[in-house]
C-alpha cells in the first residue's frame, strides 16, 4: 500500500466514525420524533416498533386542550377544541429569548471591544466579578430573586425575565466577544484613526463588520442557553409569562405521563432552535475575511 | 526647514521604558530614517507622533503646531503600517479612498484621486478586487497609495519593506525613493536594515534602547561612528574590533599580536579623551587587504571561514583569540585553513574607548 491509498484508508475510516457518532447524536431527535408519531400503544411496545402509521394526535394535543378522544359529540353537547396555553408560551419563549439574546450579543460586543482595547482600570478583577455571576448554581440565588421580583413587580413578566436572561448571557457574551475582538488585528482601527475617522466612526465602519462571526457565534450560544433555561422560567413566572420549556414538564400531570405529547411539545421546541443555526451558521464557515494583514 | 520637531520624548510601557529623552528634527522634503534593532523604540517613536501612543513627556510639533493633544484624525500625518493593514472587507479602491471619504470629497473628486494616485504606483489593475487577492508587495503598495491620496503633512513609515520578500523589498526602496522625490513629500521611516537606511536616508538617526545615539548623513554614521554599537550595527558586515592598548607612541593590538604606529594626532585625541590605555581597535571589512606574502606592515592570520556572495566574498582570519571580517574580490582564492597576511589601510583604523565604547579617534 503506498503513501497515497494509506491515505485514503484513513479518510475512510475517518467517515465511518464520523458517520457513528452523528448517529449517536441524532438518535435522541429520532426518539422524540419517533414517540411523537406513535400511538401510546406503539410506543410503549417493546422491542421498539421501527415500522409504525405515523399520526399527528399529538402534535394537535398539544396545541389544544379536550382533543383527542373528547371530540364530536358527548351527551348530545358539541365539544368543542380549546386551544391550549402552548402557543402563548412557544411565543414568550420566542420573545424571550431573541430579545434577550439580541441585547447580550450587541452589549456584549460592545463591552468585549473596550476590554480588549482600552485601557480600564482593574480590568481584570472586573472581568471577574463578571464571570462570577455565572459561578452559583440558579437555584442559590433563586429566593432572594423570587424575592426582588415580586416586590418589583417583575415576576410573571417577560420584561423581568428579557433582563433575567440578558444578564444570565451577558458574562458569557462578554468573555467570548473579548476574545474574538483580541483577534482583530488593531491595526485596523489604528488605521483608521490616522485616515482621519474618529474611534465611534473607526469601530462602526471597520471592526464591527468584522466581529460579526464572533457575534454570530455568541449569538446562538446564548439563544440556546436561554431556549432551554428551565429553573428561572418556572421560578419567576406563574400562567402569563411562562415560556415552553417548563410548560411541557407540566403535561406529567395527573393523567399518568403522556408521553407522546411530552415528545411532540419536546419536538415543536428543538425546531426554532435549529432553524435559527441553520440561518445563522453559514455566517460561521463562511466567517474569517482576514488576510489583509501581512503577519 | 522642520517639518516635524520631537522635543525630550519619554514613553513608557508599564516599567519599562520604550522611548528616553528623544529629540530629533524632521526636514521638511526629505527622508529622515530611525534606524535600530527590534525593540529600539522605533515604533513607539512613531505612534507618539501619529498620536496612537500618549507620550509621558515632550513635545511633537508639526508645521510650528504642537500637536501633543490632537487625536490622530487631526494631526495630518499617514502611517504606513509594517502589516499594511488593509481594510480586509473593502476593495482597494475603497481601501485608498478611505481618507478621502472621511473628508467628505465629492463622488467624482474621489474617483479621480484614487485613479490618479493608483496609476502613479502601477496598481490601477487591482482597483476592484480585495485586499486577500493581491500579492504582498502589491498590499505595501496599496497602503502606501492610501498614505500619499491626501497628501499628509508628514508620512510616517514604520518598517514598511521588512515583510516583503528580498527582490521585491529592494524594487520598493527605489520605487519609494522615486515616489518621495517626485513628490516632494516628508519621510519619517524605521527600519531595522541598515543597508535600507544608507540607500534611502537623507538623514539617518541611531536608536537603541529608546535613546538616540546618532544623527547624521548616511556617509557620516557610516564613516564617523560615535561609538562601537553604531560601527558594529552599520555595515555588512559590521565593523571589526579587536582589543589593543596605548603605548606611547604605538598600540599595542591583541594585545601581543601586532603593533601599529599612532600619528601625533590619534596620541592627542587618546590623551584627551581615553578614559584609560584600554581600547578597541576598530576596522571595516572593506578597509582590509590580505596577501599570501609577508610584506612590510602585513601580519600573519588563519582563513578560517570564506562566505562567497556573488561580486565579493566575505572571509574570516583568526588571529590567535580574535577574528576579523574581510571583504574581498571574488576572484581572489582563499583555501580554508591557509596562512596569509593582512593589511590595515592607512587613515582607516579607529579606536574606541575599552570601557565607554566611544570613538576616541
Amino acid at each position: 500500500m503506498n503513501e497515497f491509498q494509506r491515505r485514503q484508508v484513513k479518510n475512510r475510516i475517518i467517515v465511518v466514525i464520523l458517520v457513528g457518532m452523528l448517529c449517536v447524536y441524532l438518535f435522541p431527535i429520532y426518539w422524540m420524533f419517533s414517540t411523537a408519531t406513535k400511538t401510546k400503544l406503539d410506543a410503549f411496545s417493546l422491542p421498539p416498533k421501527w415500522v409504525w402509521r405515523p399520526q399527528i394526535e399529538n402534535f394537535r394535543n398539544v396545541f389544544y386542550v379536550g382533543a383527542g378522544g373528547a371530540l364530536g359529540r358527548v351527551k348530545g353537547i358539541e365539544v368543542k377544541p380549546k386551544p391550549s396555553a402552548f402557543l402563548r408560551q412557544l411565543g414568550n419563549s420566542i420573545i424571550v429569548s431573541f430579545v434577550s439574546t439580541l441585547l447580550a450579543t450587541f452589549l456584549g460586543a460592545l463591552s468585549g471591544y473596550v476590554f480588549s482595547r482600552m485601557r480600564v482600570r482593574g480590568k481584570d478583577d472586573l472581568l471577574f466579578v463578571i464571570l462570577s455571576s455565572r459561578m452559583l448554581p440558579p437555584v442559590v440565588i433563586a429566593i432572594p430573586l423570587v424575592m426582588m421580583y415580586r416586590a418589583l413587580g417583575l415576576f410573571d413578566t417577560l420584561f423581568g425575565l428579557i433582563i433575567m436572561y440578558t444578564v444570565f448571557n451577558l458574562a458569557f457574551a462578554v468573555w467570548m466577544m473579548r476574545s474574538f475582538v483580541d483577534d482583530i488585528p488593531i491595526e485596523y482601527e489604528e488605521a483608521a484613526l490616522v485616515d482621519g475617522y474618529s474611534r465611534f466612526q473607526a469601530f462602526f465602519k471597520f471592526i464591527f463588520p468584522e466581529m460579526r462571526v464572533g457575534m454570530v457565534a455568541t449569538a446562538i450560544f446564548s439563544l440556546i442557553m436561554t431556549w432551554n433555561e428551565f429553573t428561572f422560567s418556572l421560578l419567576l413566572t406563574g400562567e402569563r409569562a411562562r415560556t415552553a420549556v417548563p410548560s411541557i414538564a407540566h403535561s406529567l400531570g395527573t393523567a399518568g405521563v403522556n408521553w407522546g405529547h411530552i415528545a411532540a411539545g419536546s419536538f415543536l421546541m428543538v425546531l426554532p432552535v435549529v432553524v435559527f443555526t441553520f440561518l445563522l451558521g453559514g455566517n460561521l464557515i463562511r466567517g474569517f475575511t482576514f488576510g489583509a494583514i501581512k503577519e | 526647514m522642520l517639518k516635524l520637531s520631537i522635543q525630550d520624548l519619554t514613553k513608557k510601557f508599564g516599567r519599562k521604558t520604550a522611548v528616553s529623552n528623544l529629540s530629533l528634527g524632521v526636514e521638511s522634503g526629505k527622508i529622515t530614517v530611525l534606524l535600530g534593532p527590534t525593540g529600539a523604540g522605533k515604533t513607539t517613536t512613531l505612534r507618539c507622533v501619529a498620536g496612537l501612543e500618549k507620550p509621558d513627556q515632550g513635545t511633537i510639533t508639526i508645521e510650528g503646531q504642537v500637536v501633543n493633544d490632537y487625536p490622530p484624525k487631526d494631526r495630518d500625518v499617514a502611517f504606513v503600517f509594517q502589516n499594511f493593514s488593509l481594510y480586509p472587507r473593502y476593495t482597494v479602491f475603497e481601501n485608498i479612498a478611505s481618507p478621502l471619504r472621511i473628508r467628505g470629497l465629492r463622488q467624482e473628486e474621489i474617483a479621480q484621486k484614487v485613479k490618479e494616485v493608483a496609476s502613479f504606483l502601477h496598481i490601477d489593475h487591482l482597483l476592484d478586487r480585495r485586499p486577500i487577492f493581491i500579492s504582498g508587495g502589491e498590499m505595501q503598495r496599496v497602503a502606501i497609495a492610501r498614505a500619499l491620496v491626501r497628501r499628509p503633512k508628514v508620512f510616517l513609515l514604520d518598517e514598511p519593506l521588512t515583510n516583503l520578500d528580498a527582490k521585491i523589498r529592494e524594487e520598493m526602496r527605489t520605487e519609494l525613493k522615486r515616489l518621495q522625490g517626485e513628490m516632494e513629500s516628508t519621510f519619517f521611516y524605521a527600519t531595522p536594515d541598515q543597508a535600507e537606511a544608507l540607500s534611502m536616508a537623507d538623514t539617518i538617526a541611531v536608536i537603541h534602547h529608546g535613546h538616540l545615539v546618532q544623527v547624521g548623513t548616511p556617509t557620516g554614521i557610516y564613516h564617523q561612528p560615535v561609538n562601537m554599537f553604531v560601527a558594529d550595527f552599520v555595515g555588512s558586515p559590521g565593523m571589526n574590533f579587536i582589543p589593543a592598548s596605548v603605548e606611547g607612541e604605538t598600540v599595542n593590538v591583541g594585545p601581543g599580536y601586532f603593533s601599529l604606529p599612532l600619528s601625533p594626532e590619534m596620541r592627542k585625541a587618546c590623551a584627551e579623551q581615553a578614559t584609560s590605555k584600554e581600547v578597541f581597535l576598530g576596522i571595516r571589512p572593506e578597509d582590509v587587504l590580505i596577501r599570501f606574502e609577508a610584506q612590510e606592515g602585513f601580519y600573519p592570520a588563519l582563513v578560517e571561514v570564506v562566505e562567497p556572495l556573488g561580486v565579493l566574498q566575505i572571509v574570516r582570519l583568526r588571529l590567535n583569540h580574535h577574528f576579523i571580517r574581510v571583504r574581498s574580490e571574488e576572484n581572489a582564492h582563499f583555501p580554508v585553513g591557509e596562512k596569509v597576511f593582512f593589511g590595515l589601510k592607512e587613515g582607516k583604523v579607529r579606536l574606541f574607548d575599552g570601557k565607554s565604547e566611544k570613538r576616541i579617534w
